[in-house]
């Protein structure tokens, strides 16, 4: 890793870091974003097993997406959960999600933008 | 991937209050088909909205025309009228009560979200093992904003000027700490982090050092500039493994970019942040107690002053914040103080994330701004309670807090109403009980945990609570007396002013405050010997209802202790002698013919 030497330098990574995080470099094409929330309490319903399978299965369909790891959201109450951005759109979250109800959100919303049960809406509003 | 179709999205799921998502969901399916557009439009079920005064919801999608307190009769007229004819059903748009204006989107109804993530802005959003990540969502900007722009005593002056009030328990004004850190004078001074996160029921910390880290990492390193301190500890318990691992992760990658260590982005700012483990002692959570067990000396608190500001870690100024607390500093930065000092109440500032455990039915995490009530956070955000049961109260502060009962329900929450209502902030832990939790059992068992966790230092903790403890357990088992309640109470207080700590002066707060909101419930177990909410085992017994009971001997069978006598198709009798209570016949039965009395 490069030493960041002033504010400067933090600035200029930071609208690189964007850039490739979020697509928007000329001539790249936004990718499919899933957020896998794999906290202590998501570890604990099984997030890990259900990121392996969404890697897994995305590969042998071969659909492109970046799978990310993250904390966990809040959402105890309905763990693991699973958040899906497709390019363009804004992203939604799934509850208790296993491995049938990955396949399906894979299946139906990835592929086709169809929702299926056990969406949890936003409720909240961020400083972000 | 193909053009979207039109969805309605209907609320509910397991444990929803309202029974009537489920007919809504099933008479909307019924006029699609009517109307042979079952394959086009989808219906789906969804969680909750955070919305619950104004529920069932039914969202259409993609336009998100949002439709409040639908009713199952309203499937018919969504159909026809929005479907069909693409006009939406403007009397079940939601009227704003104050504008009259009617709001149809998500993004005009979020002005009635409670929820403000301010501290949560980036779990569950970012990867909290990359540092990328985590600079391409503006972590670091406001240090480097300090560090360049901005003299120590700006910083003090911003985060005074916030309003920012400690989020550990106590609410001291993070700036005032600073200020007086910053006056004592030393050649080395501390900063500390504490995420001993000890109360049960509260994993707030926890969520933000595995969703986060570089967020308490930055604000560490903001408040050593500003204190003139070039050495940060994390003091986490050991308990908490991945927030651990993921802190460590942090601070490699941290250190590589040069972001921690000598020279910060080149302004000669030096400052490092190393790792204290905790054994998971809940005195720990306290600064003095945290700081002799970071020095290796035995986990117990001592006589302020001097305070840690002056003499603390290895007798050097050391300043001490809660992780919640360093997770406000980089946006108070990067937004300005009046920015947060606009957000809560007259005297407490900003949101405050609860862990919402017990009865209720979307446990989990919520940022709400302080004076949100807790009619709201419980029945609007946390979904109402489990099962369609009765609130009865809600304990804050774990067992240095109160419980609030429905008298509460719409008090705004902040630092001084909590106190003034007998309870506390604390660390955010809100634990809900309903009708069927016995409210003395519940200060017994946060009691037990005090008794547990006293560091049996000074007397009246270690004493005077485990003689609290034994009064508890004869009221619960029947044995108290009327006079044993005057015992407690006049106990309780001479703990609270004689104990050493914030451990021993808060421990009988449940014991206090239950015993002024729900007294009529400690009289009843001490004069009838019964237990209203048929908790405790020695105070109640199960019975058969002989009108209820066709004798299908499935109670009997099931007995693990073969106390339930009575012939097939005859009423059963279960012999109190016998039994254990241990409430298998209950389930077993299919007649509701058991029950507690």
């Amino acid at each position: 890793m490069k030493k960041i030497n002033s504010p400067a330098d933090l600035r200029k990574l930071k609208e690189e870091l964007k850039a490739k995080i979020y697509g928007t470099e000329s001539g790249s094409k936004e990718k499919l974003k899933i957020r896998v929330h794999s906290g202590t309490s998501g570890l604990a319903s099984g997030a890990k097993e259900i990121l392996d399978f969404i890697v897994m299965e995305l590969d042998k369909r071969s659909i492109d997406a970046n799978v990310i790891r993250t904390g966990d959201l809040g959402y105890s109450f309905a763990e693991p959960t699973v958040e899906v951005t497709r390019p363009g759109e804004k992203p939604v979250v799934f509850g208790n999600v296993d491995k049938l109800k990955a396949n399906e959100i894979i299946e139906k919303f990835i592929k086709n933008g169809d929702y299926i049960d056990g969406i949890l809406p936003i409720n909240y509003n961020t400083i972000n | 991937m193909s053009k979207k179709k039109m969805q309605l999205l209907v609320c509910g799921g397991t444990g929803c209050s309202d029974p009537n998502g489920e007919a809504i969901l099933d008479n909307l399916k019924l006029e699609l088909e009517a109307n042979a557009l079952e394959n086009d439009i989808q219906v789906v079920r969804t969680g909750c909205f955070g919305l619950c005064s104004l529920g069932p919801i039914v969202k259409v999608m993609p336009e998100d025309t949002i439709y409040t307190r639908v009713k199952p009769e309203d499937a018919k007229e969504i159909v026809e009228e929005h479907v069909l004819k693409g006009r939406k059903v403007e009397r079940l748009l939601f009227k704003d009560p104050e504008t009259q204006k009617t709001l149809t989107g998500s993004s005009e109804m979020s002005s009635h979200i409670k929820q403000l993530r301010i501290v949560l802005r980036n779990c569950g959003i970012i990867d909290p093992e990359s540092i990328d990540e985590a600079i391409a969502y503006d972590a670091y900007e406001a240090l480097a904003r300090v560090l360049t722009d901005m003299t120590p005593e700006d910083v003090i002056k911003t985060i005074k000027e916030s309003g920012l009030r400690g989020r550990g328990g106590a609410g001291f004004p993070t700036g005032i700490k600073w200020e007086i850190a910053r006056k004592n004078k030393s050649d080395v001074k501390y900063v500390v982090c504490n995420a001993d996160e000890g109360d049960p029921g509260a994993f707030m910390d926890r969520s933000v050092l595995e969703g986060d880290p570089h967020a308490v990492l930055e604000a560490m390193i903001i408040c050593g500039y500003a204190i003139d301190a070039n050495n940060g500890l994390i003091y986490v318990r050991a308990e908490y493994p991945l927030a651990v691992a993921r802190l460590r992760t942090a601070i490699k990658q941290a250190r590589e970019y040069g972001l921690l260590g000598d020279n910060i982005m080149g302004t000669g700012f030096n400052f490092d942040i190393d790792i204290r483990f905790g054994a998971g002692a809940f005195v720990c959570g306290e600064e003095t107690a945290l700081i002799h067990s970071m020095e290796g000396l035995r986990g117990e608190p001592t006589l302020k002053p001097p305070f840690p500001a002056e003499s603390g870690y290895l007798g050097k100024p050391t300043n001490v914040n809660n992780v919640e607390t360093f997770a406000c500093i980089s946006p108070i930065i990067l937004k300005g103080s009046e920015w947060f000092s606009s957000i809560g109440t007259e005297k407490s500032k900003g949101t405050k994330v609860f862990a919402l455990a017990g009865k209720i039915n979307n446990v989990g995490l919520i940022e709400v701004p302080m004076g949100t009530t807790l009619r709201d956070v419980i029945f609007e955000i946390g979904g109402g309670i489990r099962n369609g049961k009765k609130f009865k109260a809600a304990q804050t502060g774990g067992p240095s807090g109160g419980c609030l009962t429905d008298k509460h329900l719409d008090t705004p929450i902040d630092f001084d109403n909590l106190v003034a209502a007998g309870s506390m902030m604390g660390s955010g832990g809100l634990i809900v009980m309903d009708e069927n939790d016995c409210m003395v059992s519940m200060a017994k068992f946060f009691l037990d945990f005090t008794v547990e966790e006293s560091c049996g230092k000074c007397a009246p903790c270690r004493i005077g609570n485990k003689r609290l403890d034994e009064l508890l357990e004869q009221i619960t088992k029947g044995k108290g007396t009327l006079a044993d309640l005057d015992r407690l109470k006049n106990m309780s207080l001479v703990i609270k002013d004689t104990s050493l700590c914030g451990l021993g002066q808060s421990s009988p707060n449940p014991v206090l405050s239950t015993l002024d909101n729900f007294r009529g419930e400690y009289e009843a177990h001490v004069i009838t010997k019964k237990c209203p909410s048929g908790k405790c085992r020695d105070l109640m017994e199960y019975f058969i209802i002989s009108e209820n009971c066709v004798g299908c001997t499935a109670c009997a069978r099931v007995c693990p202790v073969n106390a339930i006598t009575g012939e097939r198709k005859e009423p059963h009798l279960i012999n109190p002698l016998i039994c254990i209570k241990c409430g298998a016949c209950m389930e077993k039965c299919k007649f509701d013919a058991i029950i507690i009395r």
